[in-house]
């Protein structure tokens, strides 16, 4: 059983029980809030929980820490604390003001520093960052990692202003502020000492530290840029020198190389994310390109994610790269996307000798049913022009929100 | 046509006497250059009219070459020549004044008849170029009220058309104009991408996480 942080209202137990039982989650809500009524042991048992249960949805713990979420932890504590101080005084326990306040402030003050801490000390799971190949991968400005660190100084300044403000409210509050004033500044001025002496020393390692750890990281990068060099360049140039005697495999396999070298230093799609288009144009073309030695070239404008319709438009498209690559007489296959807000176009284009496409035979399943009746049944439509003097143009078209 | 004489700047040498091999049939090569100090010394030498340049270089790249050429007062026309796939380069190259962009891959003859079209004063997009243009350009304009920002939907079909892989003298057939309309419609574009306050590279920026 884990805490359901994205689904919680405040800690993501109701939720994390709701989800485990397969109930509905207001219900056991309601279930806490009766509980809490009738004698305050349901918020008892949830800070108990809340503690107890570990947190779910690594989605969730990997969001930014923000400043409003450090607010609400510490607002939620505080009051979670207050109704339980409340329920003591209705059982007939009650503890003085002196007491009270300040163990309020300092439980939210502590809450604030211990979440800050647990939430910053797994290791951050950054994509590998860009190589090195296009430079300066150190302009980027704003790094995750770098707002997570300040969320987390930012929320654990909260925390410690708190708690602080609590030793005050205590001192006032019985009295000991104006015999611990003295006390107090003798502390101030060995601070002051000290951190005058240790600063520049302090600063140094902190410098140093930091440069180690650009050095890893830059060392890192570099083993895995050349770790990917040789498992593909060099293996496609080993490949290239034993079959130096056969012209067309070896431009094959250069493209290919190519290709590959180009997604990988252009792309990098982040883990979990849905394929797009352009994507899957690539390596239709890319297949297309193995298959029959024809260059495909691709050129897409606008993005988007791949949905079935979507699949359906680059299978036709694949199927015309297909027959540009048959009949277009070995010329080069240009292959043109454009998606705005509510079509997407595909264009494939040879220079080839062209057909007469009323006059297809029955038996070219090809492009009656792949590309044609493809995309009708996807919502969409297929266009054919093919002159002898300019080639072969298959126009796909479909509608941005078909039948959806 | 007129046959310009040419320079080829590029950091690989194999790469170079590549393109020499191959334009030298076509058109008169000027000399070559392998770094950026090399290039801008071998423009103030032999004065080319044209300069092939590669994108990707040490100490600044093609934008350095084109920066210094017009810091020292020399002037000759620009055609990015890269292998680089990466907008934010290409456009970079570009706006830095290169009359145009073509990619490695491309033919000789094309790549003679490119450098002849940019000696003439044309702008030279490849399919690809295009194609990084229709998507700076997409989406609203941040200053709607300036021209430069937007593409007129004549200038946007002519460059859709140089995506799809169409030759000028095609798209001039097509849309029913003169070449010399496609001509002026693509130096426009180019024109627009140069001056126009669109750093679209923002958007690409964001893309990439910079």
């Amino acid at each position: 059983m884990r805490r359901d942080h994205a689904a919680g209202w405040l800690g993501g137990v109701c939720a994390g029980i709701a989800r485990r039982y397969g109930v509905d989650a207001a219900l056991v809500r309601l279930a806490f809030v009766v509980a809490t009524v009738a004698g305050g042991f349901g918020i008892v048992l949830y800070a108990l929980l809340w503690l107890v249960m570990p947190a779910g949805d690594s989605v969730r713990r990997s969001r930014l820490p923000s400043g409003r979420g450090a607010i609400e932890v510490a607002l939620g504590t505080g009051l979670l604390l207050i109704s339980v101080l409340l329920a003591f005084r209705g059982l007939g326990i009650w503890f003085s003001d002196a007491v009270a306040w300040p163990l309020v402030l300092i439980v939210s003050g502590g809450a604030l520093i211990w979440r800050g801490s647990a939430t910053a000390s797994p290791a951050p799971q950054e994509p590998p960052t860009a190589p090195l190949v296009r430079g300066e991968p150190e302009q980027r400005p704003i790094r995750p990692e770098v707002a997570r660190a300040a969320a987390a100084i930012s929320r654990t300044g909260v925390g410690v202003a708190l708690v602080i403000l609590a030793g005050f409210v205590f001192l006032q509050a019985t009295d000991a502020l104006s015999a611990a004033r003295d006390v107090i500044l003798a502390v101030i001025a060995v601070v002051v000492v000290l951190g005058a002496i240790f600063a520049p020393w302090v600063l140094r390692l902190f410098r140093s530290l930091t440069e180690e750890r650009a050095q890893r990281i830059r060392s890192q990068e570099r083993a895995e840029m050349a770790a990917h060099l040789h498992d593909s360049v060099l293996q496609t140039l080993a490949l290239v020198q034993r079959r130096s005697t056969d012209p067309q495999e070896v431009a094959a396999l250069a493209r290919r190389q190519e290709r590959e070298l180009r997604a990988w230093l252009s792309e990098r799609p982040a883990p979990g994310k849905a394929a797009a288009l352009a994507p899957a144009l690539e390596a239709a073309a890319a297949e297309v390109e193995e298959r029959h030695g024809v260059p495909v070239e691709v050129v897409v404008v606008g993005e988007r994610e791949l949905d079935s319709n979507l699949e359906a438009l680059v299978a036709a498209a694949r199927e015309a790269m297909t027959n540009a690559a048959k009949f277009g007489a070995g010329s080069p296959v240009d292959v043109y996307a454009e998606s705005n807000s509510d079509t997407v176009h595909v264009y494939v284009r040879d220079r080839g000798p062209g057909f007469d496409p009323g006059a297809l035979p029955p038996d070219r399943h090809g492009v009656r049913e792949s590309i044609v009746g493809r995309m009708e049944r996807h919502g969409g439509r297929a266009r054919i022009a093919s002159d002898p003097e300019t080639g072969t143009e298959v126009e796909l078209e479909l509608p941005a929100r078909a039948d959806r | 046509m007129s046959s310009p004489r040419v320079l080829i700047v590029d950091d690989h040498r194999l790469f170079r006497s590549g393109v020499r091999a191959e334009l030298e049939p076509l058109l008169e090569i000027a000399g070559e250059a392998g770094a950026v100090d090399e290039a801008v010394e071998a423009i103030a030498e032999h004065g080319p009219e044209v300069v092939l340049l590669d994108v990707h270089m040490p100490d600044g790249g093609g934008v350095e070459v084109i920066r210094r050429a017009a810091e020292r007062g020399l002037h000759t026309c620009f055609l990015a020549l890269s292998v680089s796939d990466a907008p934010e380069d290409v456009i970079a190259v570009i706006r830095a004044g290169a009359r145009g962009y073509v990619t490695k891959n491309i033919a000789p003859e094309d790549l003679a008849d490119a450098v002849r079209r940019v000696h003439d004063g044309d702008a030279v997009f490849s399919p690809r170029l295009a194609g990084f243009v229709l998507d700076a350009f997409a989406g609203p304009a941040p200053h709607p009220e300036t021209e430069l920002d937007a593409l007129t939907p004549r200038e946007r079909e002519v460059i859709q058309h140089i995506a799809r892989g169409y030759m000028y003298k095609e798209i001039a057939l097509r849309l029913e104009i003169s070449p010399k309309t496609v001509e002026a419609h693509v130096s426009s574009v180019l024109r627009k991408l140069q001056l126009s306050s669109r750093h679209e590279l923002s958007r690409w920026a964001a893309d990439r996480g910079l």
